[in-house]
């Protein structure tokens, strides 16, 4: 296992610093970085100041060690809409963003888990092929289409929930959090239903499949055989066996789920970390473009990473055949 | 946007089923996947909507009621046009007007242009560039073979739509653009299909045949290897269209993929967001409609063609 360890920890190292490289060429060598970084009204003085800074007048070796120096200190430059630190900018609007996220996880699991189970159950009714069907319009219908239709439904139609927003924050734990106010909540549930569609119809899909291999085994014959009730034979001995490859999916998923809140973020206005991306590009931001994209590049290889790691400690035959090769 | 969509789709029974049956007499195999193609009348549908999608499309200058991008066409005074009202030119805008008094249904007509065009040229240069990649790749071995798996691996553990909106960013928007970012998000799953297949056909017997012959080296990848890991490359092609159309859609709803001056259907949605709310619901609903239809019909076809040129589901 410390074999498997050792090879995986670098590996991610290796990404995160090819990864810093790229964005490093991409700021730096094409283009003038001066005028990527620095406030398109500064002026002569403050320019030659962001040069200074950033050692700009030397070699282009010395520049990527203070880069990567300054990276390593938290320092992934200036914000020059906020004036803040870029990092500061994007940690602030982070929580947004997980509740959002942690939200949609709950929801797609709420909506996935039954419909697939029932699917799985019967997969040659017609209740079970529409729910298959459904699953592909879930995966193929653009996200942000499906977070207009339901604004039009639930907010300009029925007025029933709010069309954009994070609602009031209450202070729970140390964290603020709009999850535990009604108002809050009413703002959650549209934006975390559209991040939660494309996840859910992965989860109808991958639960599915599980219910009917699961189902054919003896186990369930045999709970058959001792006169369970189906309810128990489905929510005991079915859940239970087709539950590890959905956790598998989800966990994987979860990075992408902060990618895909870019979209959802932006069509419901709701101020998290990928709002603040697309606004950044548009006012030409940089910094903050430069420092999200870091931090996710991390975000990503430690979330790869975990996957992989629980994977190697639940299934010895990942990390053997990984540490012969 | 399905990053993960193919591989989840493979049913088990595709495993177990018999070998196809011997081709008849005067029976191509052509014509037989087509009438393996025509039992399924979703499958049909889906295409029908498809060619007349994009029959559609290229007639949009002939059968479009006005050209929405002729400014001389256009009068301010037709803005947002409820469905059914009559412009000021005296035709119907059946589909009601926009905020600068475009007739929604010409503007569709031209966005689906844009749309299908961008995600067609999309498709085929990553997919010719992928397929090329993995062919080379699985033929090769050795340190190139993983060193590019590597790469592959990398670029996929990335969500298609991150890298492409961050390559956006950096190079601006415009036509051109959207297609290049599109390849580069898209090439690695090509070059994963067919080094998969490419792997299992390099070892049958016509590619020894074809280097016993002493036959150049590119001649055995490209003219004798490639041609027979199309198949699946075909079905992921397909299914890739009509992602690419959801993607390039999301990147100019999220206003960083075509220029305003040339709309495709995300770039109207994203017009129309502004008014939805005060209940001009159609300049956003008409063009997603479109968007909707266009992308099921794709992936009708696409589910059928897997199953017409899965050899192993044939009966």
């Amino acid at each position: 296992m410390l074999v498997y360890l050792i090879r995986r920890l670098s590996q991610s190292l290796l990404v995160v610093a090819v990864m810093a490289t790229l964005v490093f060429l991409a700021v730096y060598a094409v283009g003038n970085p001066v005028d990527i970084l620095a406030n398109p009204d500064a002026d002569q003085q403050e320019r030659a100041a962001i040069t200074a800074r950033l050692g700009l007048d030397r070699p282009l070796y010395e520049q990527f060690g203070v880069f990567i120096w300054n990276a390593l200190h938290g320092d992934l430059g200036r914000s020059f809409v906020y004036n803040a630190p870029a990092v500061d900018v994007i940690l602030e609007r982070l929580p947004a963003t997980m509740e959002l996220a942690l939200v949609g996880l709950v929801f797609s699991i709420l909506i996935g888990i039954p419909l697939g189970v029932l699917a799985g159950l019967k997969p040659e009714s017609w209740f079970g092929r529409t729910i298959m069907s459904g699953s592909i319009l879930g995966f193929s219908l653009p996200n942000f289409w499906i977070g207009l239709m339901l604004i039009l439904l639930f907010a300009v139609e029925l007025k029933l929930l709010p069309a954009s927003g994070r609602g009031p924050t209450a202070s729970v734990l140390g964290f603020k959090t709009a999850m535990f106010t009604w108002e809050g909540l009413k703002h959650l549930i549209l934006p975390a239903v559209t991040l939660a569609l494309y996840k859910a119809a992965l989860v109808v899909r991958v639960a599915q499949a599980g219910t009917r291999e699961v189902m054919l085994q003896d186990y369930i014959r045999f709970a058959r055989a001792k006169g369970l009730s189906p309810l128990r034979i489905v929510g005991v001995h079915v859940l239970k066996n087709m539950m590890i490859p959905v956790v598998t999916v989800l966990g994987l998923e979860l990075g992408s789920m902060i990618a895909f809140a870019v979209v959802t973020e932006s069509v419901f206005a709701y101020p998290g970390m990928g709002k603040l991306l697309i606004d950044s590009i548009n006012r030409l931001d940089r910094p903050i473009i430069v420092a999200y994209l870091m931090m996710t590049v991390v975000i990503f290889v430690v979330i790869n990473l975990v996957v992989d790691l629980l994977y190697a400690a639940i299934d010895p035959r990942v990390r053997l055949s990984d540490a012969k090769g | 946007m399905s990053d993960i969509a193919p591989a989840t789709d493979l049913a088990p029974e595709a495993a177990r089923a018999a070998p196809p049956a011997p081709l008849d007499r005067g029976e191509s195999l052509l014509r037989r996947h087509a009438a393996t193609f025509l039992r399924s009348p979703s499958a049909v549908v889906g295409l029908v909507v498809l060619v007349l999608a994009v029959l559609g499309s290229l007639a949009a200058p002939w059968i479009a009621p006005q050209n929405p991008y002729d400014l001389t066409q256009l009068d301010i005074m037709d803005n947002m046009l409820a469905p059914g009202e009559r412009l000021a030119g005296g035709t119907v805008a059946y589909l009601g007007t926009d905020n600068q008094g475009r007739d929604m249904l010409s503007a569709i007509l031209y966005g689906l242009r844009i749309s299908l065009g961008v995600a067609a040229a999309a498709t085929i240069i990553a997919s010719i560039v992928g397929a090329s990649v993995g062919v080379l790749a699985a033929y090769v071995g050795g340190r190139v073979e993983s060193f590019v798996m590597r790469v592959v691996d990398l670029q996929l553990s990335f969500p298609a739509i991150l890298v492409a909106l961050v390559l956006l960013a950096v190079f601006g928007r415009g036509i051109d653009k959207v297609i290049l970012a599109l390849v580069v998000v898209k090439w690695a799953y090509y070059a994963r299909t067919v080094r998969g297949s490419a792997l299992v056909e390099k070892r049958r017997e016509y590619i020894e045949a074809a280097r016993c012959l002493a036959l150049p080296r590119w001649r055995v990848v490209f003219r004798h290897l490639l041609p027979n890991c199309l198949p699946p490359l075909i079905v992921v092609a397909t299914v890739q269209v009509a992602n690419a159309i959801a993607l390039e859609s999301t990147l100019s709803f999220l206003g960083v993929g075509v220029p305003v001056t040339e709309p495709s259907l995300g770039m109207l949605i994203a017009t129309g967001y502004q008014y939805l709310l005060s209940g001009k619901y159609w300049i956003s609903t008409f063009p997603g409609v479109a968007l909707v239809v266009v992308i099921v019909a794709i992936n009708l076809v696409g589910d059928r063609l897997r199953d017409v040129l899965n050899p192993r589901l044939s009966k």
